[in-house]
């Protein structure tokens, strides 16, 4: 085997390494297929992209259907709303990478924040819509097998021997971490000092046997396997979750938890390329209109317009809702303090040395 | 005689060329990635994104059960492999295509089934826990999955080697007088060894990167359970990619050292059997 030839062969490879590359980054086709920014003439049929967290999925397939009839009725053009759905970091780390999303509707903060520290969203975001940009909220509640035969009422129930509690792992989930600082304001907002809370979540967390990686792990666990006498879950998902129980799971609704916070934000590096922002703008403020808080209801999300709220009291219980300003400066300070490397949680399983 | 080996096929620079892209698209290109990204931190920070008492745990625990899977599914498999190809039975077929079931099946579909066969209410389970034996959310429970993965492997190594083997060699061997340990620890085992080294090596590298059917049996408790993979996923929740990938960093170099040398030793054996 002459040594030349053997160069030959490798700048082959190396040379459609390179075509490779140049390739890539060209814009993804789909993209320069969408209309270029051309004010003149709106074409008839747009498409955009909402990217958001698993639980949502039904909610705004909902939402879409009604706001493309509604929109072909005002401007005469199709709009078709594609959406994708996984765990909500998992989905910010896609948008940071490339997925072309129009916007957002992701689980808190931490994850639209993370987008907007790359560009891809302006600053000050949270005020450009309505109500810090959440066309609703939620929270966490407990779920209990039938008659609630442990008689767990509030947090420090979830504590008493023989109790067993089913969470998912907070540094992997979103209903984990949330479900974290629901119990860590639960100590600090009702007079426990720090010192107090660390002890609680330490003693919480030697009642949960299983730490899921995601929300639905930690369900399949609690209702197929029967695993734990409290699931700490969403309340959207415990309303789902009960609902199919067909009466062996029931919702206890503690004294206080977190008002979780799945803001919505317009993707401004990814709709000014693709030309769709009016549509993007049109889309998230329908969120907010009478019909859409309607359905947001209906899916046992609580939505932010107060008067449809109160139609719909008796599927939300009015417990204390506290805001994560609460307890840290926001949520990203709240999950760097309590679930990041080195915080809380990390003290929690550390074995005594 | 080499010479004339490689050019049974032609267009040998086209194929190499190709292989050379393929690989470099393939597997260089990630891996590279994974050392770049990595080096983004300071030695510092890598130092103490891979090196904490928690990872090391992990570390512990991702090798530990690996290498115990392998091991079990070295015995096993062998057997399946030597059941396989010597007794003919009615249904070998179906047993034989049982075996790469195991490859076919979403992982993680594989964790959630012996999740639910392993709970203390569950078909199993049930009659594994009055003996005090916790199966499901365990370090064994990680180490029954890490088989089931990697069953194949083992399986579809050897039996090709078992397959070519001749029979005359065992007749031989007894005729001399050879007891009939004595034939398969003399004869037979050693014309194994590559094959059996293979297939060692193959389900131990395949259950190092698993992760779908673990996370669903394991439980993932922070120093008991919690295996290597889970703390990249970890890391990357808290948009900390330099860290998750220093820990996959960490994890590809010593798979890699570990199956270089069962690489190493294969050959050495394949040069003794010969």
């Amino acid at each position: 085997m002459n040594r030349l030839r053997f160069l030959t062969v490798l700048l082959l490879g190396a040379g459609g390494l390179c075509a490779c590359r140049s390739a890539s980054n060209d814009p993804v086709p789909s993209a320069s297929a969408a209309p270029a920014p051309a004010p003149a003439a709106a074409p008839k049929e747009v498409e955009i992209l909402n990217v958001s967290y698993d639980p949502t999925r039904e909610l705004w397939r909902d939402l879409n259907e009604k706001f493309s009839a509604r929109y072909e009725k005002e401007h005469g053009q199709k709009v078709t709303i594609k959406q994708s759905h996984g765990g909500s970091s998992t989905q910010a780390r896609a948008v940071i990478d490339g997925l072309e999303a129009d916007v957002v509707t992701l689980a808190t903060a931490i994850d639209t924040d993370a987008i907007a520290k790359k560009g891809l969203i302006k600053e000050g975001w949270v005020d450009r819509l309505p109500n810090r940009s959440l066309p609703y909220t939620s929270t966490v509640v407990f779920v209990v097998r039938k008659g609630n035969p442990k008689g767990v009422k509030d947090w420090q129930d979830l504590v008493k021997p023989g109790v067993e509690v089913i969470t998912p792992n907070p540094k992997t989930s979103g209903n984990g971490y949330l479900s974290f600082f629901s119990a860590w304001g639960s100590v600090v907002l009702r007079g426990g000092n720090r010192d107090a809370a660390v002890k609680y979540v330490t003693e919480l967390y030697k009642h949960v046997p299983v730490l899921d990686s995601g929300a639905r792990g930690a369900t399949t666990t609690f209702v197929q396997k029967k695993i734990g006498d409290v699931h700490l879950a969403w309340e959207n998902e415990a309303h789902l979750e009960v609902a199919e129980a067909k009466g062996e799971l029931e919702i206890v609704y503690p004294e206080i938890s977190i008002r979780a916070e799945p803001h919505v934000a317009v993707v401004d590096g990814n709709v000014d390329r693709k030309g769709t922002r009016a549509i993007a703008e049109a889309y998230l403020k329908y969120a907010y209109s009478d019909e859409a808080q309607e359905s947001i209801a209906a899916h046992f999300y609580r939505p932010t317009n107060e008067l449809i709220l109160n139609r719909h009291a008796a599927d939300f219980p009015s417990i204390r809702l506290f805001a994560i300003t609460e307890i840290a400066k926001d949520f990203p300070d709240a999950h760097k303090q309590l679930i990041g490397e080195g915080g809380v949680f990390d003290s929690i399983y550390k074995p005594k040395s | 005689m080499a010479h004339v080996n490689r050019r049974i096929l032609p267009g040998f620079s086209l194929t190499l060329g190709y292989t050379v892209f393929y690989l470099s698209v393939l597997v260089l290109l990630p891996i590279t990635a994974c050392f770049l990204k990595a080096g983004t931190l300071s030695l510092h920070e890598l130092w103490a994104a891979v090196w904490t008492e928690r990872a090391r745990a992990a570390y512990l625990l991702t090798f530990g059960t690996s290498l115990a899977a392998a091991v079990i599914n070295l015995l096993l498999g062998s057997l399946i492999a030597w059941v396989l190809v010597r007794y003919p039975f009615p249904g070998r077929r179906l047993v034989d295509s049982l075996v790469d079931m195991p490859l076919a099946l979403p992982t993680a579909v594989g964790g959630l089934v012996y999740a639910s066969l392993y709970v203390k209410t569950g078909w199993l389970g049930q009659f594994l826990s009055p003996l005090g034996i916790q199966a499901a959310y365990s370090r064994l429970g990680i180490v029954l999955v890490l088989v089931f993965v990697g069953l194949p492997f083992v399986v579809r190594t050897v039996q090709p080697v078992l397959e070519e083997f001749d029979p005359e060699a065992e007749e031989a061997s007894s005729s001399l007088g050879a007891t009939r340990w004595q034939t398969f620890h003399k004869v037979i085992l050693p014309a194994l060894y590559p094959a059996l080294i293979t297939g060692f090596a193959l389900a131990f590298a395949r259950s190092i990167g698993e992760y779908g059917s673990v996370v669903f049996i394991s439980g993932n408790m922070p120093y008991k359970t919690e295996i290597a993979p889970i703390l990249i996923v970890a890391r990357l929740e808290e948009f900390a990619y330099g860290e998750a990938t220093a820990i996959a960093v960490v994890l590809l170099v010593i798979s890699f050292a570990l199956l270089v040398s069962i690489n190493l030793l294969e050959g050495w054996s394949r040069r003794h059997a010969g």
